[in-house]
C-alpha cells in the first residue's frame, strides 16, 4: 500500500474522512438529491440510486437548479448531507451551502477545488482523509 | 485581496443593523471564494430562495426577517412551495402549506414584490440591457443574461437574498463585459427550416447544448428561424436543467451576438460542435420517459406560462372539451392569468376543462396525488425534472400534441417533421 497526496485548494475548510463516490458528470441537487434519504435521484445521472449521504462526493461541478444549495443546507440540517465535496474549480453553489450551514447549524463540510489532473486521480470506494488545509491522503496497493 | 467600501465595512460591523450584517457577512465570505477584489452595486434582484422545500429554507427566511431584514434594490420573488389561495384542491398537505405559506410570509416582511413567478421578466420588473442586476432561478439568470442582456451572476438560493438585503455582488463573472464572450461554437449544419420552426425546436436544442457546454458559454450559429420569446424562454428553462449554462448567444437572435465574431469577442471558440437534426431527434427522444400511450396530466407552464402562450392555446382549445380522465394543468402567475382574463383567452381554457394553479409549480409543491403516473408536457424543464423529483414518466411534445392528447384521452404526437427520413 502507497500513501498518495493531493494539494487540493480549500475552498471552505474543513476536515473529513470518508469513503469517495466519485462522478465525472456534473449534478443539480434540486431534482438530484434527496435530502429526506441521502441518495442521488437524477436519473439522467451515472449515480442515480446511490447514497451519498456521509461519503466524500467528488463531482466537477454543479449545474441545474439555484436550489441546489438549499437542498444541501436541508440535508446537512437533517444529517444526510456528504462528508465533503471535491470539485474541479470552486464551485460557488456547494461552497455557499457549506458556508450558510455553518452559520445556522455550526455544521459546515469541507469543499476543495482539485485540479483537472489531480480529480481524475480519484477512485470510488477509496477511503479519503480531507485535511483542512485542502490536502487529501489515500493509500493504494498499486 | 478583497478591498471593501466604507459602506461594507459599516454593514459587516453591524452599524446598519444584524439583518444586513449577517447577510454581508456571508457575501464577504462568498467575495473570497470568486475570488473577487471588490463589490459592486445592484438595481435589482429576485429571489429564488422562497422555494420552501424543509424546516432548513423556513429557518433561514425567519430568521433574516426576524432581525428586520429589508431588500435594499427592487426585489421580484420566485415560486413558492404552495399556490396559496389554490391547495385544498390538490394533495398538499395541511402542514406543507402552513410551512409555505410562513416562508412567503419571511419574504413579504421584506420589502419584496410578490410575484410569486420563475418568469420574473414577464412581469413589470423586466431589468433592461445592461442592467446589474443579483438573479436566482436558473432559467430566469439565463433568460435575462441572454435574452435581455442584463447582468448577473448564477446566483444560488441563500446568497440572491443576501445580495438584495445588501444591495452589493462580488464584482466578477457575468456582471463583466469580458467574461460574457463565447467560449463554445454549437454550428446548425443542415437542419431544415422546418424543423426550425417547429414549436418544440428550441426547447430541444436547449435540452442538447446545455448537456454539451459545461462550463463553457455556448453560441449558438445557424439559427435560420426567428423565435418567439416564448421560445427563447424554453429554450433558457432547457438549456439550466440539463447544464449550468447561465448565458449563452444565439447568433443574430440574442443582443450580445449581432455577429459571430461579437458573440464571441474577436476570440476563437475553445471547441466546435456541430449539430445535425439526428441529434436534435436523440436529444428529443430523451426527453421522454414514457413509453405507452396512457396518460393521466397534460401539464403546461415551466416556466410560467405567459400571457402569449395562454393566447396560443385558447385557439387551439376552443369549443373542445379535454377527455375527463386526462387533468389538464397550467402552472401560471397570478399576474398572467389575470391578464389572460382581461383578454379573454382564459374563459375557453378554463371550458376546456384546464385548472390553473398560480405561485408554484408541480415540481416545488408536493400537490399531485400518487395515481397520477404519467404526464405529458411541452416543457423541457418539467420533463427534465419530473422522472426524478415525481417519479412520473413523460412524453414531451408540441402544445398542439398536448391538447390533442388531452382531447383523445392518451398520447398522440404528430411526428411528422421529427421522424428519421
Amino acid at each position: 500500500m502507497a500513501e498518495h497526496v493531493i494539494a487540493g485548494r480549500p475552498v471552505v475548510e474543513g476536515e473529513a474522512e470518508g469513503e469517495a463516490l466519485v462522478t465525472h458528470d456534473a449534478l443539480s441537487f434540486w431534482g438530484g438529491y434527496d435530502f429526506q434519504t441521502g441518495e442521488i435521484i437524477d436519473r439522467h445521472h451515472p449515480l442515480a440510486g446511490v447514497r451519498a449521504a456521509g461519503r466524500i462526493l467528488a463531482v466537477p461541478f454543479s449545474k441545474g437548479s439555484s436550489t441546489t444549495t438549499a437542498v444541501l443546507l436541508e440535508a446537512v440540517r437533517a444529517g444526510t448531507a456528504p462528508a465533503a465535496i471535491l470539485t474541479t474549480g470552486a464551485d460557488s453553489f456547494f461552497a455557499l451551502a457549506s458556508i450558510v450551514a455553518g452559520v445556522m447549524y455550526g455544521k459546515s463540510f469541507p469543499v476543495v477545488a482539485l485540479e483537472v489532473d489531480d480529480f481524475a486521480r480519484l477512485r470510488s470506494g477509496e477511503r479519503l482523509v480531507v485535511e483542512r488545509g485542502g490536502t487529501i491522503r489515500y493509500s493504494r496497493s498499486t | 485581496m478583497l478591498t471593501l467600501s466604507d459602506r461594507d465595512r459599516a454593514m459587516l460591523n453591524g452599524d446598519h443593523g444584524p439583518a444586513p450584517q449577517l447577510a454581508m457577512s456571508i457575501l464577504v465570505r462568498m467575495a473570497d471564494v470568486y475570488g473577487a477584489r471588490e463589490l459592486m452595486d445592484i438595481s435589482q434582484a429576485h429571489i429564488d430562495s422562497t422555494i420552501y422545500l424543509g424546516d432548513a429554507t423556513l429557518e433561514f427566511a425567519e430568521r433574516l426577517a426576524s432581525l428586520g431584514a429589508r431588500v435594499a434594490v427592487p426585489t421580484s420573488l420566485n415560486v413558492s412551495g404552495v399556490d396559496e389561495c389554490g391547495w385544498k384542491d390538490w394533495a398538499v398537505s395541511p402542514e406543507w402549506a402552513a410551512k409555505a405559506a410562513r416562508q412567503m410570509l419571511a419574504y413579504e416582511k421584506m420589502g419584496a414584490v410578490p410575484t410569486w413567478t420563475c418568469a420574473p421578466y414577464q412581469t413589470h420588473m423586466r431589468p433592461v440591457f445592461g442592467q446589474q442586476i443579483a438573479w436566482g432561478e436558473s432559467n430566469a439568470i439565463a433568460f435575462a443574461n441572454s435574452v435581455i442582456g442584463a447582468r448577473t451572476e448564477r446566483y444560488p438560493d441563500l446568497l440572491d437574498v443576501c445580495c438584495a438585503i445588501t444591495g452589493r455582488v462580488p464584482a466578477v463573472g457575468l456582471h463583466v463585459s469580458e467574461n460574457r464572450a463565447g467560449q463554445m461554437l454549437f454550428r446548425l449544419a443542415g437542419v431544415p427550416l422546418a424543423l426550425q420552426q417547429d414549436d418544440q425546436f428550441f426547447a430541444v436544442l436547449g435540452h442538447l447544448v446545455g448537456k454539451l457546454a459545461g462550463d463553457l458559454v455556448p453560441v449558438i450559429d445557424g439559427v435560420m428561424a426567428t423565435p418567439t420569446e416564448d421560445q427563447l424562454k424554453a429554450f433558457s428553462a432547457a438549456v439550466a436543467s440539463s447544464g449550468r449554462v447561465a448565458l449563452f448567444h444565439l447568433v443574430s437572435v440574442t443582443p450580445e451576438a449581432p455577429t459571430l465574431e461579437a458573440a464571441f469577442q474577436g476570440r476563437t471558440p475553445q471547441q466546435t460542435v456541430d449539430v445535425t437534426s439526428d441529434d436534435l431527434r436523440a436529444a428529443r427522444s430523451e426527453l421522454t420517459t414514457a413509453d405507452g400511450r396512457e396518460l393521466d396530466m397534460v401539464i403546461l407552464g415551466s416556466p410560467h406560462f405567459s400571457l402569449a402562450e395562454f393566447r396560443q392555446l385558447a385557439p387551439l382549445v376552443e369549443g373542445q372539451r379535454a377527455d375527463p380522465r386526462v387533468k389538464f394543468l397550467i402552472t401560471s402567475s397570478r399576474l398572467m392569468k389575470e391578464m389572460a382574463a382581461e383578454a379573454g383567452v382564459l374563459a375557453p381554457i378554463v371550458g376546456f376543462g384546464a385548472q390553473i394553479t398560480l405561485d408554484t409549480c408541480i415540481l416545488a409543491s408536493p400537490m399531485l396525488p400518487p395515481e397520477i403516473r404519467t404526464l405529458m408536457t411541452n416543457s423541457a424543464k418539467y420533463a427534465y425534472y419530473a422522472p426524478s423529483l415525481l417519479n412520473t414518466r413523460v412524453t414531451f411534445g408540441s402544445l398542439a400534441d398536448c391538447v390533442r392528447s388531452a382531447i383523445e384521452g392518451r398520447v398522440v404526437r404528430d411526428e411528422s417533421l421529427w421522424r428519421n427520413t
